[in-house]
């Protein structure tokens, strides 16, 4: 066991073995997110409210979860980066943030332009999702920024990597935002007592889309570590020897 | 302890100290965390005086009047418990119709009619197709056709 997380911590094993898992995220991927497109597009009912404009659901949603799900992973790859000393870890949190930050915009941007025909309202300062969801990506903002400004890797490692797990207290707030307090934004659909409030022809297409969405957020994240390690390692005499014989 | 040891307490302590301090600035903080009140809290007094803020509940069926010829309407918001007559002048979101929850923001006048300057529908979790909604009305209309007089008594604010 210790043996193989050892392997897997040795960057040349490490990028080798990312590139051979990337077909295997991508083509999974780009077919359950065409399915959802397809499906949650025509197959999928309108809902009895909303009409057409809940369509929009089938990307807030999964860009939504992916934005919270790619902090958490930022946090956890930063505090092993932090307390077992292992660079690739620090090299996935780096190569996370930009993804994270992505997912986040896209999530604001989705719910915004839905809020406005439905809430009335493009955004409403004070309210607790909103804003906290906002609050995230200026962290993932600062950790970039952070990262940006120290020229030294391993001090850029150690202060971003206290960065990430001081934030990570932000993302239970985010999703539990609508329980605690009151909100203009709904509660949750998915997760919740008595499975979730959707009809199936609705559903299958988004947790198809999500889990679309996670395989290639799984993709991009592994090619994105792969640049940081290469990078990282551009002195070291496997990356000269893999050049030197024309490798990738 | 070895090092390893010593940064795993670090981190742990860091994570801890990060949450409790911000559940207690959290806690401290929780009126002014709700984007909105309810009935009730208005008709018990709780509510910020002298400024605006926001109140959340249900359309009353049944109660919008609208000015013929104008955007002035006036109607009941209600939590099942208590009403509150707020009147509104301009475009109102497509989701606003009976029975839908919304959220107005203004001021409460001095003959308890709240006057609001913007109203946003609050849509719920539920997400069907209209067939199933229609037969899920029906179903429902049966279920709670006796809770609709309230179940309790609305506080007033003078006791």
């Amino acid at each position: 066991m210790w043996k193989f997380i050892h392997k897997l911590a040795s960057p040349p094993h490490f990028y080798r073995l990312a590139a051979q898992i990337v077909p295997w995220l991508v083509v999974p991927g780009l077919l359950l997110v065409a399915y959802a497109t397809y499906a949650g597009l025509f197959l999928a009912p309108a809902d009895y409210q909303q009409g057409d404009a809940f369509r929009i659901i089938y990307v807030h949603v999964p860009s939504a979860y992916l934005s919270m799900m790619t902090y958490m992973i930022m946090a956890v790859s930063a505090g092993i980066g932090l307390i077992w000393r292992i660079k690739l870890s620090h090299a996935v949190a780096a190569a996370a943030a930009p993804l994270g930050a992505w997912f986040t915009f896209l999530a604001l941007m989705t719910g915004s332009i839905w809020g406005k025909p439905m809430w009335g309202t493009w955004w409403e300062w004070g309210d607790p999702r909103l804003t906290s969801e906002l609050i995230m990506l200026f962290l993932y903002f600062g950790y970039m920024a952070l990262r940006g400004a120290i020229d030294d890797t391993v001090k850029a490692d150690k202060s971003s990597a206290v960065l990430a797990l001081v934030g990570a207290v932000n993302v239970p707030i985010i999703h539990f935002s609508v329980e605690w307090w009151s909100s203009l934004h709904q509660g949750p659909t998915l997760v919740k007592k008595g499975g979730p409030a959707m009809d199936t022809a609705m559903l299958y297409p988004l947790l198809a889309m999500i889990l679309g969405f996670s395989f290639l957020f799984g993709a991009l994240l592994l090619r994105r570590v792969r640049a940081e390690v290469l990078f990282r390692e551009r002195r070291t005499r496997w990356v000269k020897e893999m050049v030197l014989s024309g490798g990738t | 302890m070895r090092p390893r040891q010593q940064r795993m307490l670090a981190v742990g302590l860091v994570i801890v100290g990060v949450a409790t301090a911000t559940g207690l600035t959290l806690q401290a903080m929780k009126d002014s965390m709700m984007f909105f009140v309810s009935v009730t809290e208005v008709a018990e007094g709780k509510y910020p005086e002298n400024r605006n803020f926001r109140v959340g509940g249900l359309v009353r069926d049944g109660s919008i009047n609208r000015e013929a010829g104008s955007l002035e309407m006036t109607f009941l918001v209600t939590d099942l418990r208590c009403d509150l007559p707020v009147s509104y002048t301009g475009v109102l979101p497509d989701l606003f119709r009976e029975g839908q929850g919304v959220v107005a923001h203004g001021r409460l006048g001095e003959d308890g009619v709240f006057v609001a300057d913007e109203i946003l529908a609050k849509h719920d979790e539920n997400y069907m197709a209209p067939e199933v909604a229609d037969s899920l009305a029906e179903h429902v209309e049966e279920q709670t056709s006796g809770l609709q007089e309230g179940p309790l008594e609305c506080p007033s604010s003078d006791s």
